[in-house]
């Protein structure tokens, strides 16, 4: 099965294009839909288990050889990231068919998630640096049309906003690649790695370095290029913000990993110790951006801020621990956000607000879906038995290994803002008097739990089993901390 | 004042037929020489936008009743499928075969599979360009 590492990429797109042909029929939309994303769950699931046996997978587009054609590469990050971003689709969209109306349906609303889901999943797997390019525009041209679909007045306004500020990033995403390429004369990211240290040049790398992460820096929303994101994730309707939230940032944070630990290691002083300092920063705006809002969609999304400074502060580190760390992070943050966006999701519907100050007295009504929500709560800040726990332990145990006592001691203080932050939605929307809530129906508040409860409970496995997925996260740290098993496997020499 | 767009209109029936041509000779030309799927569909495109602007949406709709929408997900669909086609036969995703045959009328010519491929450019390109113009010109 040389192909199968395609296989995520390839089902979602057929199953898009298979889409258009049924605009009118929302029942055939959503058999389509789910039967797609079952298929490339299930030979994501199945990659994951390949790589884990046979090591890293590689296929070169077209039978040509490697640095020539494009090479697609599965290492263990990848994999993982791939089934993660398909799984957590897969309960979005199951949300979708209660939490969004007919119109959006009707309008290419599934095609849009899959052809994001086309490119999200390309850019994971990607191993030529301009294909990845390609994949980034895939899924946002699809984001934009996600995000404003449905056309109300705050969409459209916020829609300008994302694309704008995204068409200038893919331009500097270009012009970066240029000048990369009339460097080292090559877009193969295995070969770039190789003639990057070939060439020494590293004041002109070191400048592409940082240019690389001013691209994915606004792509992933760092200090200080996420100004566009608070208000850009909080329009669209709560189903595309848990897409944009879980997924989107996190191809930036992969992106940025990866020209990190394959390209840039020539000086390492310089280029990671802005990392670093940006992603310090990045936890400080996002913990004042989510301790400052009464709004549950805006404390939801600066708390995606922390996570990608918390991430990318594991990344700048260059250490086996930290590194394995942010990957146990980056896997429990997606999933986690998701879960909380699907909650809050439920939240403003039964409520029919998104200010906590309007809300109050919830447990009574919903216990099931305050239990849920606290559970989620404490796995985002990272009490140990859950999900949270292990990535930050490691990213902080990294840190102080490494003597970056100020790093570490901000990383823990940040959960506590964290903890601070979410729980303080739980006690103004579930304790306290009891505020009269609009007449909902029970059956649809039921189904919207389903996929929000078999997410949290994915996440309670996903701290539980922390030690079953050792060996994986293990695989995942070890090719990112050493480059050449990541180009003997491309270049096969 | 009612006017006579009869020259126009008389004009644009001829050269229409040119433009299309020429967008099919770019079209099968693109292997040897300047052209292809992306810059043949925008001339087809473009002789279709002169029927549009000669004539007016509601005649060329009838007399083109494709959804073009449809045809966007067609082309998609053959480009999909001829890249994907080798990963049948185990080998990787986009591997084309070519060889020359000899056939009946045209005589001897090398054949591509990469041409299907252009196919589906050329279908997107159109049915993109075609749904675009539609859209902002139409009412709906």
């Amino acid at each position: 099965m040389t192909n199968l590492l395609l296989f995520p990429i390839l089902i979602p797109f057929l199953f898009a294009i298979l889409l258009l042909f049924f605009k009118e029929s929302v029942l055939m939309q959503r058999i389509l839909v789910m039967t797609g994303l079952f298929f490339s769950t299930v030979s994501a699931l199945y990659l994951v288990f390949v790589v884990k046996e046979d090591g890293i997978q590689t296929v070169t587009l077209g039978s040509w050889p490697a640095p020539f054609g494009i090479t697609m590469v599965s290492d263990m990050l990848s994999a993982l990231l791939v089934t993660t971003t398909l799984i957590i689709t897969f309960f979005v969209v199951l949300y979708s068919f209660y939490a969004i109306d007919e119109g959006r349906e009707k309008n290419f609303y599934y095609p849009a998630i899959l052809f994001m889901i086309t490119g999200i999943n390309g850019a994971f797997t990607t191993g030529d640096i301009f294909n990845m390019f390609v994949f980034f525009e895939v899924f946002l041209m699809a984001s934009y049309v996600l995000s404003v679909l449905g056309g109300e007045k705050k969409q459209l306004r916020e829609s300008i906003k994302y694309m704008l500020v995204n068409v200038v990033s893919s331009a500097v995403f270009v012009i970066t690649v240029a000048y990369l390429y009339s460097i080292v004369g090559t877009l193969n990211m295995a070969d770039i790695s190789v003639r990057i240290q070939e060439v020494n040049q590293p004041g002109i790398i070191s400048v592409i370095a940082i240019l690389f992460l001013i691209v994915f820096g606004i792509k992933g929303a760092i200090f200080p290029l996420y100004f566009w994101l608070p208000s850009s994730y909080a329009a669209p309707p709560i189903p595309v913000l848990t897409l944009f939230g879980a997924l989107l940032t996190k191809v930036g944070v992969y992106a940025i990993t990866r020209t990190y630990t394959l390209f840039f290691l020539q000086d390492i002083s310089f280029t990671h110790m802005w990392l670093m300092g940006l992603s310090l920063l990045t936890v400080v705006v996002g913990i004042i951006g989510a301790l400052a809002y009464f709004d549950v969609k805006q404390i939801i999304i600066y708390n995606i801020i922390i996570a990608v400074g918390v991430i990318l502060f594991g990344v700048s580190l260059m250490d086996g621990t930290a590194m394995e760390g942010s990957i146990y992070y980056l896997i429990h943050d997606m999933l986690i956000k998701a879960a909380l966006f699907l909650l809050i999701g439920i939240l403003i519907y039964v409520t029919g607000t998104s200010n906590l100050r309007e809300m109050g007295g919830l447990m009574k009504q919903y216990p099931a879906l305050g239990w849920t929500y606290l559970i989620a709560a404490f796995g985002l800040a990272g009490i140990p038995p859950l999900s949270g726990f292990i990535g930050k332990f490691l990213i902080v145990k990294g840190a102080f290994q490494a003597g970056h006592w100020i790093g570490a001691i901000a990383i823990l203080l940040s959960s506590l803002a964290v903890l601070l932050s979410v729980i303080r939605i739980f006690i103004y929307a579930f304790w306290g008097e009891p505020k009269p809530t609009p007449e909902r129906s029970k059956t649809r508040y039921n189904r919207m739990m389903i996929p929000a409860v078999l997410l949290v409970t994915l996440t309670v496995l996903y701290g539980v089993g922390t030690e079953a997925l050792v060996p994986y996260m293990s695989d995942a740290a070890d090719v990112l901390l050493d480059p050449s098993a990541y180009v003997n496997a491309v270049l096969k020499e | 004042m009612k006017t006579n767009d009869v020259i126009l209109q008389t004009t644009t029936k001829v050269v229409f037929f040119i433009i299309f041509l020429f967008s099919i000779h770019i079209f099968f030309a693109g292997h040897y020489t300047p052209g292809g799927g992306f810059v043949g569909g925008l001339l087809t495109t473009g002789a279709l936008l002169l029927l549009l602007l000669a004539f007016d949406l509601k005649t060329v709709r009838k007399a083109l009743p494709f959804n073009f929408l449809i045809v966007v997900a067609l082309g998609l669909l053959i480009a999909l499928l001829t890249s994907a086609w080798p990963m049948l036969f185990n080998e990787p995703f986009l591997t084309h075969a070519f060889g020359d045959y000899d056939l009946p009328f045209l005589g001897e010519s090398s054949l591509h599979t990469a041409t299907l491929f252009d196919l589906g450019v050329y279908l997107v390109v159109v049915g993109a360009g075609m749904t675009m113009i539609q859209t902002i010109g139409g009412d709906t």
